[in-house]
């Protein structure tokens, strides 16, 4: 048994099509690790299967040695494991302060939900002036940071971010991965991060993966990766 | 006789209201518009009558028509709602298969309650009394189980609205009706949840069927015309809205009342489906239906 999120041969099919081909990978306890490629690579594929949105047709995949294959997202949440899907994974129709609350409904230490909140708006200080506003007011960034606030009030131990830039500014896209940053030295939380934007992942993660039509291309440190001058061309894009 | 016109309207609108509130709550857990609703009605109202004939007390059988209707709603999410949609889920037929299907529910519980009850008229009798209050000579058509039948209703809908406002389980049902798949990935069980708004639908139809239906008589189709105008009432809502639910009931039944007296009974209907048309083409979200597209 492994510790941390140990994924072994592991495809997902939608109807005749292969999304992910025998993907197998680990990721270290407290460790950031990219996923890297272009639309269609399966990357987020890969990200839906492990949050238990979608079921793959082979393989397995454990944290900390459970599997955690054929549980509800809601079951994983319990387990430690929280998914932030793409774009603006909040619920516009809520307030700011009931988006967060949904990260705390199922615990039942609410005082650490209380104190999980306090934390979690200390780190995004823009959402605390927003508590009683709708979410769908926000700008994409700061929805992105409800998101990423919510996750944390559930007590993650493995973050599962699908393309956390998608639709933003540069600068904020700078913000949120500096967030992402911070999260895994302050709490040690491990993070799978699963991006387009293939440099500013790089440069906060531990390791990157690169998925190229859902097969595994090259994995290695974010310095091995870019100094490879055939996958800068084919799928860093820098 | 303005005054009179009006609490009678109120007093029909507030069960429109309540059918109405069933249809939304059950709309916005599944995305099913279930005609079966009025056959749940019916059925609690049913055992709700037959408690009453067995300990002739009214304010027992109540509760537990209520409660009977709860349950009910809950087992046909269980049983067959969640079978039916995990079967059907791609597809034209994905779609429409439920909603035909509460159509063939309402007609199996119809036939459920001929056979154990038989298709006669019964009296479901509630110790308020059916006959107008009076004021010195005059007697207005709005009765003690009229002003029950408010009561009752304005209390259900007060519950609810501070169930879905004031706690975690009412925030955990606007987030699963809104966004499902969120609402799921911040940790809420989606499935548990639904069904607990197929209970409160449940809950509310027996409510209605259980409060009306000693004004008149109870049959295995006695609550058919409610449904109807619940129904109406609840598009006029935007389906999506419980304030519009209770709204679009208390508009229609207010409206229809004064129809009747200054118009006549046989163009009620009538107006009800023109106003329906009306929105539909005009507003097709209905009047407090939100502007955001949401995720089905």
């Amino acid at each position: 048994m492994k510790l941390g999120l140990e994924v072994i041969d592991f495809s997902v099919e939608y109807g005749a099509i292969r999304a992910i081909q025998n993907l197998s990978l680990h990721v270290v306890p407290g460790e950031l690790v990219a996923v890297i490629g272009s639309n269609g690579s399966g990357k987020s594929t890969l990200i839906r299967a492990l949050s238990g949105l979608i079921t793959p047709s082979r393989g397995s995949a454990h944290w900390n040695g459970i599997s955690i294959l054929g549980k509800k997202p809601e079951e994983l949440v319990r387990q430690g494991i929280v998914h932030i899907s793409e774009g603006k994974s909040v619920i516009p129709e809520l307030t700011v302060a009931e988006n967060l609350a949904l990260g705390g409904l199922w615990r039942r230490d609410k005082l650490d939900v209380a104190i999980a909140t306090q934390e979690s708006l200390a780190i995004f200080p823009v959402l605390a002036s927003r508590l009683n506003q709708r979410a769908d007011t926000l700008s994409g960034g700061e929805r992105q940071m409800l998101a990423i606030a919510r996750a944390l009030i559930s007590r993650p131990q493995l973050l599962l971010l699908d393309e956390p830039s998608l639709g933003l500014a540069p600068l904020i896209i700078e913000q949120i991965f500096v967030a992402i940053s911070h999260l895994q030295n302050q709490f040690g939380l491990t993070v799978l991060l699963v991006e387009q934007n293939a440099m500013s992942a790089l440069k906060i993660a531990d390791r990157g993966l690169i998925l190229n039509l859902g097969e595994l291309v090259k994995t290695g440190t974010p310095a091995e990766l870019i100094a490879d001058p055939q996958l800068r061309a084919a799928y860093l894009g820098f | 006789m303005f005054i009179d016109t009006l609490l009678i309207g109120i007093s029909s609108g507030a069960i429109y209201s309540l059918m109405a509130l069933a249809l939304v709550l059950v709309w916005r857990s599944t995305r099913v518009v279930n005609f079966a609703q009025s056959g749940q009605a019916v059925l609690s109202t049913y055992i709700g009558y037959e408690i009453s004939v067995r300990t002739h007390n009214y304010w027992l059988s109540l509760p537990l028509a209520i409660l009977a209707g709860a349950i009910l709603g809950s087992l046909i999410d269980l049983l067959f709602m969640r079978l039916l949609i995990g079967r059907a889920k791609s597809g034209p037929i994905a779609e429409i298969a439920p909603v035909i299907a509460t159509l063939g529910l309402l007609g199996l519980i119809q036939s459920f309650i001929g056979l154990i009850w038989g298709n006669a008229f019964q009296q479901y009798a509630s110790p308020l009394s059916a006959k107008g209050f009076t004021f010195g000579s005059h007697t207005i058509p709005f009765s003690p189980q009229n002003l029950f039948i408010v009561i009752a209703s304005a209390a259900v809908m007060a519950i609810f609205g501070a169930i879905f406002k004031y706690t975690d389980l009412g925030l955990a049902l606007r987030a699963a009706s809104f966004q499902p798949e969120i609402a799921q990935l911040a940790g809420v069980r989606v499935s548990r949840v639904r069904n607990i708004g197929w209970a409160f639908a449940g809950a509310a139809g027996a409510v209605a069927g259980a409060v009306i239906t000693p004004t008149s008589t109870l049959s295995p189709n006695s609550l058919d015309l409610l449904f109807v105008s619940g129904f109406i009432a609840a598009v006029i809502g935007g389906l999506d809205s419980l304030v519009g639910a209770v709204v679009g009931g208390l508009v229609l039944g207010v409206g229809f009342a004064f129809i009747l007296q200054y118009i006549g009974g046989s163009v009620t209907f009538l107006v009800g489906f023109i106003i329906l048309m009306v929105v539909l083409l005009l507003r097709p979200r209905g009047i407090f239906g939100h502007k955001v597209n949401r995720h089905a």
